[in-house]
Order: C-alpha cells, then structure tokens, then sequence
C-alpha cells in the first residue's frame, strides 16, 4: 500500500575506503509501503548503502534518515526499527523453528505473549505447524528464505531490507516468496530489495540502478523501459552496467 | 562422451536419510555444450561430484571418455577440468602461484599450454601478483576458470559458475563458454538460471534427484508448451487476488511485469478472462496469449511432478 508518506531519505550519502569511494554522493527517496528495488552490477556499491541505511557502518559525508531516524546519530534506533535479512546468515540452522522465532523475537524485545501470537500467526501464514519443531538446517532452501523473510519482519518493522534473497531458489518458490513480499507492502510495509533476477526487478513499484557508486536511473519499471527504449529491466541494466568502468565485489 | 547410468546416492544425517539422486541416467555427446538445469536441492553438485570422482554413488555407473569414474579415477582426473561452486582455490597464493600450482601437479607448465587460457587469464594477468582471496567476484571466476583449464582436460564440468554475479558478467561468462566449446571441449555446466538453459545445446531439467526432462531448449518448450496468457493492470496484488478466486483459473503467478495465467481445461473455450475481471471490478486490464518459455515450462514440469508423488 503505497503512501506520500518518505521512509528513506538519503542526501548526498557519501562512503570512502582511503582513496577509494564506494558510494559516491546519493539522493534518493523511499515510500512507506513502497517495494524499492536496489540493482547494479558486482562491485557498484549496493552492499555499502545498504549497510549505511542499515545503521552498520557510518558514512563519510552526506546526510540520510531512515524511519525517522538519522543514520550518523541513531543508528541503535534504526537496527530496531527495521527488519533485514542478508543472503548468507539469518537463521539459526541449530534452533528448532519456534526457537528461531522466540530468540529473534526476545532480541527485539516482544512480550513472551506477542512472540506466541506471532509465532502461531507466522506457523499458519506459512503451513509449516507440522515443522515448528524442526531444526531449521533439515528444512528445505525455499522454506528456510521464507522463514527468514517472516522472522526478519517478526517485530513489525515499518521496513525491510532485504539482500539478494532469493539467490538459487527455485522458480515457484521464488515467486511465493514475491508474494509474501506484495502481501507485507499491501500491509504497509516498506521493501528494501536487491537482487540479480531482472525479472525481479519488474516486481518493484521503483528500481534504481547503481553503477560505479553513482544512481544512474531511477523509476519505475515502466518509465525505465521506456526511457532506455528496450522492452525488458534486462535491457535497461546492461545499457546501465557495462559503462561501468570499475569491477568487484 | 559422458555417458551416467542409473545413478543414486543417499546422503545419512543422523537417523534420516535424504535422496540426493533417486536414478539418474542420460549422456552427453562428445563436444556438446549440456546444461544441467535445477534449483538448490535438485542434486546437481553431487551429480558432479560423482563424475569428478569425488564422491562414490550408492548404485549405478557413470563413465567419461570410456573411463569409469570409480575404478579408473585417476585417468578421470587427467582428463577433466571442474570448478566446484564455491571458490576452491588458495586465497594466500597470487594469481599466477594459483594456476602454477594447478599446472605443476598436472606435470605441466603454463607456458605449455596458456593458448588454452589466453582469452580468459588474459583479462587477470595485469593482477597476477594479487592474492586469490583479494579478487572481485568476477575475476575469481575467471582465475577458477584458467586453473580448472590448464591441463587441457576435453571435458569441463562446472559447478553453478554464475550464481550471485551479475547479469554483464554471466554474459560474459557464457560467451567464454561458447569460445571454449568451439575449440571442441565437452562442458557440462550446473545453473539454477532458467534463461542459462536457452543457450546450452541441451538441458537436462533437474528437481528433487530427478531428470524431468531432457532436451534441446528449442523443443522442450514446443513440445511442452500449453496455452498461456500475460495479465496485467495498474492494481497488480488485487488482481492477483482476484485470478486465484476464479475457479476457471488454474495457476497463476508473477512474472516479470505481467502474471503468466493458465486456464483449466474445461474452461479454455468458452471463458472470456477480461470479462470476469471486469465483473470483479478490476480496471484497466490487458490480456494477451502469449508463448510460454524455459521458466515456465520448468515450472510447469516440477508442479505436476510435486502433484504427482
């Protein structure tokens, strides 16, 4: 349910590494209830942003606001404000299900009660009641992403940022996986997401594109195909990508 | 070339056994470009790390060149090349120590035979002083590649070499491929990217330890495709509430801007989609039939082999 309401602002947000300039002065805006895609070749600067947004690392220069909150003076505030699920770790693989649930739920500090209405509320969304005791490492990849996508939103953050989540995930279950995500953004939820799949990219209601550290498009799907005269998000990046001069990860 | 018969392997967790490959046969021609095609899970790493002679299958055989790949793994070894899908190689050695050392154990050198890897080393060597484990993504990729090619080996097996990287660089990668299947190597190649299939010269569909299909691409769609439309309209999470209501509606789900939608049989000839739509108050809908391709008929295949076990 997209709003006028901003979620994100960043300002000319700026991180350097010695000489070396990840991100390069970016402004953007984000939506409540908005799915903003976050594209760009290896190396182009995505993770860096993120993690700024994300209250990780402080930028050099530059000024963002994420659900309110500025990242270079309250970057505890926006770690509980926000969900994130990174492509390589977000579940315990030893913890049972339900045991994912109380502990993440625990740390974002829910009353025992609301972590159980949750946790059955979660159970039910999913179908998984019958794997609640399951040791999260003997459940099937697609199942683990979408766990992992119901955890990372279990404290009902406004926003959630979400790397690569969908990487060798098969094709039916990347798309209940999009589901999930269309049904928490018609709930209002704010969608951060990177991602490789071009055809991921049509699903977001804006995409933007960095290339060497720099936005160098952002709109909607539409107006993008439009405006780089091809009929696919395909087309749009690799007319973006391939002036990129430098390479990386 | 590769010829793999009836294979199986369980793997043991505890008290649970989990099927990786539930009998997997099929062949692959000499100087063929064979794409094995499937997600996380399907059982295309332990496929070829059965073939690599890394791994020994519960049943079945499978030889390469003639070679048996248990009982004459060493010739397997000399005459195959394979880059497993996470970066294997010595991150504290250079680049040029890397594919030194590859080349050394096969009892060569890379003067010998850097014809072989000239178009791809070629693109690292300004970095060859650099340390593996300081590479960008891509250029690991290619120094991986260099290493698994040094001892021109005739049959390329490569695990998932273009998960996570993007798409110029799977672009890229892919014309590599095609450079290298010229000179006449035999490549098998893992990918859970549909659209990788369209350029292979074959494909096996893969899900659950098990061969749905093999083919050429061109022929796995004609002869799998069905009636298909793309649907879209400005309020897309409705209208994909309203498609899963409609008892004429067999599936339905997103793809790319539009949901790809197929009607059940019964209703094909006589439902008219817009229609409907428009008495459930959906707005500003375009409908088209369209063709399906690899994705969907992948999709297609797996569901009705799900629906079917």
């Amino acid at each position: 349910m997209q709003t006028d309401a901003t979620i994100i602002t960043a300002k000319d947000l700026t991180k350097t590494f010695g000489d070396f300039t990840a991100v390069d002065a970016i402004s953007f805006e984000v939506g409540k209830g908005e799915i903003f895609g976050f594209l760009g070749a290896n190396g182009a600067g995505k993770t860096t942003a993120m993690r700024m947004l994300c209250g990780l690392i402080l930028p050099t220069s530059g000024k963002a606001t994420v659900a309110g909150f500025d990242v270079f003076k309250q970057s505890e505030s926006i770690k509980q404000n926000i969900g994130y699920m990174s492509q390589k770790f977000s579940l315990y693989e030893d913890l049972t299900v339900k045991e994912n649930m109380r502990l993440f739920g625990g740390i974002y500090g829910m009353s025992t009660k609301a972590i159980r209405d949750k946790t059955a509320l979660i159970l039910d969304e999913l179908n998984l009641q019958k794997e609640q005791n399951t040791l999260v490492r003997s459940l099937p990849l697609g199942w683990k992403q979408k766990l992992a996508f119901s955890v990372a939103i279990f404290h009902n953050p406004p926003i959630v940022f979400l790397d690569e989540p969908t990487g060798g995930v098969d094709p039916v279950t990347r798309r209940e996986f999009w589901e999930l995500i269309y049904r928490s953004a018609h709930n209002g939820t704010t969608i951060f997401v990177t991602t490789h799949y071009m055809d991921e990219a049509e699903y977001c209601n804006r995409v933007c594109i960095m290339v060497d550290g720099k936005i160098e498009a952002l709109d909607s799907p539409s107006a993008l195909r439009h405006q780089f005269n091809t009929d696919s998000m395909e087309g749009v990046f690799l007319q973006l990508a391939r002036k990129a001069t430098r390479s990386g990860d | 070339m590769i010829e793999i018969d009836s294979i199986k392997k369980t793997y043991k967790n505890g008290k649970e056994s989990v099927p990786a490959l539930r009998g997997v046969s099929f062949s692959v021609k000499e100087g063929e470009l064979f794409g094995l095609i499937g997600p996380d899970g399907a059982g295309k790493t332990s496929l070829l790390r059965i073939l690599t002679t890394l791994l020994l299958p519960d049943s079945g055989t499978a030889t390469m060149k003639g070679f048996d790949t248990v009982k004459d793994f060493k010739s397997i070894r000399q005459i195959t090349g394979y880059m497993p899908g996470k970066f294997s190689l010595y991150q504290d050695l250079s680049v040029e120590e890397n594919l030194e050392f590859f080349a050394t154990i096969f009892k060569t050198t890379i003067s010998e035979n850097y014809h072989l890897i000239k178009d791809i080393y070629g693109q690292i060597e300004p970095f060859k002083n650099r340390k593996a484990g300081k590479l960008s993504g891509g250029m690991k990729q290619k120094l991986a590649l260099s290493c698994a090619l040094i001892h021109k080996p005739g049959i390329l097996l490569l695990d998932e070499p273009t998960t996570g990287v993007d798409v110029v660089s799977r672009k890229e990668f892919w014309q590599m491929l095609q450079r290298l299947k010229e000179q006449g190597l035999t490549i098998l190649v893992a990918t859970p990217y549909m659209d990788e299939a369209m350029l292979c010269d074959r494909v096996a569909l893969m899900q659950d330890g098990r061969i749905l299909d093999i083919d050429t691409p061109a022929r796995l769609i004609e002869k799998n495709a069905h009636n298909m439309l793309a649907v879209k309209s400005p309020d897309m999470y409705n209208l994909l509430l309203t498609l899963r209501k409609s008892t004429a509606v067999d599936t339905a789900y997103l793809f790319g801007e539009y949901y790809h939608v197929t009607l059940k049989d019964s209703a094909t000839s006589t439902f008219d989609l817009n229609q409907w739509l428009e008495t459930q108050g959906q707005k500003q809908v375009e409908i088209k039939n369209i063709r399906p391709g690899i994705e969907d008929i992948f999709m297609n295949l797996m569901q009705s082999h799900t629906y079917a076990n």
